[in-house]
């Protein structure tokens, strides 16, 4: 069975996000940038499935700008077998939306007829969590989102899912896509010698309009705030005041 | 010679996985690799798996085959963590490796280079003995020649990862008529030759995690094919030993510029913080004072380091230079570990915060691998030597 598994180039999980001056955006200009967390979960279950002997190869994608080839390197030295980059911007802020990434990769998925997509559940850029759902509907296929645990069965995939008060297990028929969640593993450190491996997989660079994709953004951006800085405390002087703050100021109680 | 290096594209691409490493477990390790004097077993696989034990090892024998250069920078990321997890692929990166790399036989390199890079064997450096430490060429423990084989005797003294070593690299006397450095040959032994006792390990002021023990070798036989370069190459021990000197020197160097960013760091962290007399203590000018210094001296330190890391991939030695940097560098991280404690104040004395552990474990640097004194008298031999060519 192949394997294939979307990544995306997203800003480090370590870095404090700026907003652009304009509010247009996170400021992404000289900014640390590394593969989406919830990716690297997926890249690490197919390999582990390789691993098992249940997928044969794995394929990784990525959309976006040219330096995505570096998250794919990073894919591939993790275990990765060939990589697909799609090139559809030029600059590090313009941000591809999930329905032109899910018409991207379904494009790519009719080519290599993968028999499982593994997907992270979201990208911590912009927190969508749209484009596996998006990908299912358009091919078709059966779909298992926030995978905290995968069993390959045949041509069934056996997924548990955590969900509000407990966990849900169903089953999916395969070909499928999988999203995953952050309890699904621990994802591996690509090894030193891997990384330099890596360079010698082969990597196929295309762009959208070689598989006729429109990737114009829909969606209007109106603003881009930062968070509020946290207000100072106050010290109280006895547990009364504090349950009377709580109930009449914070209204929590 | 000097590795070539990789290219600068995957380069940085180790480097931010061994940063990335040092950040989400090496540095979360370190109170645990404290308190229990170890660290901890599955770490320890992580670096082997890493390849982190294989970096100066060339690429056709399963390791990295970084440059001096980039082996500093390399260095310098892993020792944003606590020297000990330095400490145990040191040896094996240093001579371990480094002696079979320059002057091994062909047949040394594939039996051991590719296990050496992997991790699988760890190597020990047995050089110093109970009565000669900075005077090395002077060693007493003997290789008596009988036949084909040489019959080992002697004991060797804090010998870095002696208890987990597969193998040592054993300078020993092979000539007893000749009593200074070419009387002297470098042997490979594996750890499990009888006659070898290691003994307990050694309690230290810091660095606790890293062990040294001694090593005690009782008709030890060995053939004479294990001398490094094979029989040809013996007496010329100390010759190997020299070589691999230079590029451990700038090794050193580059540890020392980042244990001194590592607290540097801590103390900055602390100094933005910590509030006396209503501001934080960073605004008070003489602690300013401090941490300008410090970052001051570590900008010296990694530029020095790199330029002697530059001479040596460029001509394969810089002796004088390795000596001048691993000097400065050892003894400016010593000041900027006395400067840190000073800005945390009370708490710096505390083994509550890691400051007080980098104090006690940044001792060792200004001591082992030549201590200070002993660069001092190289640098100045050198200097003397290159002027009175000059003149």
């Amino acid at each position: 069975m192949k394997v294939l598994v979307p990544v995306k180039r997203v800003i480090d999980y370590n870095v404090k996000a700026r907003v652009k001056a304009d509010g247009s955006g996170v400021d992404l200009a000289n900014v640390k940038m590394s593969m989406n967390p919830f990716d690297e979960i997926a890249v690490e279950e197919a390999i582990r499935l390789k691993e098992k002997g249940a997928a044969e190869e794995i394929v990784v994608v990525s959309i976006g700008v040219k330096q995505a080839q570096e998250t794919l390197r990073t894919a591939l030295a993790m275990g990765a077998d060939r990589a697909i980059l799609i090139e559809a911007a030029d600059d590090v802020h313009t941000d591809i939306e999930p329905l032109a990434v899910a018409k991207l990769l379904k494009a790519v998925i009719d080519e290599e007829q993968p028999g499982l997509v593994i997907a992270g559940k979201q990208a911590i850029d912009n927190d969508m969590n749209a484009t596996g759902q998006m990908l299912a509907a358009l091919l078709g296929w059966g779909q298992a989102t926030n995978a905290a645990e995968i069993e390959i069965e045949g041509d069934v995939a056996k997924v548990t899912r955590e969900i509000d008060g407990g966990m849900q297990t169903l089953k999916v028929k395969m070909p499928a896509i999988i999203t995953a969640d952050l309890r699904l593993n621990e994802p591996r450190y690509a090894s030193l010698p891997n990384i330099m491996k890596a360079k010698k997989k082969p990597l196929d660079a295309k762009t959208a309009a070689d598989y006729g994709v429109d990737v114009a953004p829909r969606l209007t951006i109106v603003a881009t705030t930062e968070p509020p800085a946290r207000k100072a405390g106050v010290k109280v002087e006895s547990v009364d005041e504090l349950i009377s703050k709580l109930k009449n100021e914070a209204g929590v109680l | 010679m000097a590795n070539a290096g990789v290219d600068d594209d995957i380069f940085e691409a180790l480097l931010e996985t061994v940063e990335r490493f040092v950040r989400e477990r090496l540095i979360p390790a370190e109170p645990t690799v404290e308190e229990n004097d170890e660290i901890p077993a599955d770490i320890v696989a992580e670096m082997k798996a890493m390849g982190l034990f294989g970096i100066s090892i060339g690429e056709e024998y399963g390791g990295l085959g970084l440059s001096t250069m980039q082996e500093a920078r390399l260095i310098e990321a892993l020792c944003n963590a606590s020297l000990v997890f330095r400490s145990l692929i040191g040896t094996t990166v240093g001579i371990g490796s480094q002696g079979i790399v320059m002057d091994g036989t062909e047949a040394q390199k594939r039996e051991w280079l590719p296990k050496l890079a992997t991790g699988e064997a760890i190597s020990a450096f047995a050089l110093t003995e109970p009565d000669y430490g900075s005077d090395a060429s002077r060693i007493k423990t003997s290789a008596r020649r009988e036949g084909d084989d040489f019959i080992i005797n002697g004991t060797k003294r804090y010998i870095t990862n002696a208890p987990y070593a597969s193998v040592f690299t054993l300078m020993a006397r092979s000539n007893p008529e000749i009593s200074g450095a070419r009387g002297i040959s470098a042997f490979i032994v594996p750890a499990d030759t009888p006659g070898i006792t290691v003994a307990k390990p050694d309690k230290k002021m810091g660095q606790r995690g890293a062990k040294t023990a001694d090593v005690i070798f009782e008709n030890v036989r060995v053939p004479a094919a294990s001398i490094v370069g094979g029989p040809e190459n013996e007496g010329k021990g100390f010759v190997t030993a020299m070589k691999v000197l230079d590029r451990g020197r700038v090794h050193i160097s580059a540890m020392a510029t980042g244990t001194s960013q590592r607290m540097l760091n801590e103390a900055t962290d602390y100094a933005m913080d910590r509030k006396t007399m209503e501001k934080p203590i960073a605004e008070h000018q003489l602690v300013q004072a401090m941490l300008a210094d410090c970052q001051t001296e570590i900008y010296a330190m990694r530029s020095l380091a790199h330029m002697a890391a530059k001479l040596y991939d460029e001509k394969g030695a810089a002796p004088m230079e390795a000596a001048c940097a691993k000097y400065f560098t050892t003894e400016a991280a010593g000041r900027i570990a006395d400067r840190c404690v000073q800005i945390f104040g009370g708490a710096g004395y505390m083994a509550e915060y890691a400051i007080e552990r980098l104090y006690r474990d940044v001792r060792l640097l200004r001591i082992y691998e030549g201590t200070s004194q002993i660069q001092q008298t190289t640098i100045a031999k050198g200097l003397v030597k290159r002027r009175a060519e000059q003149r």
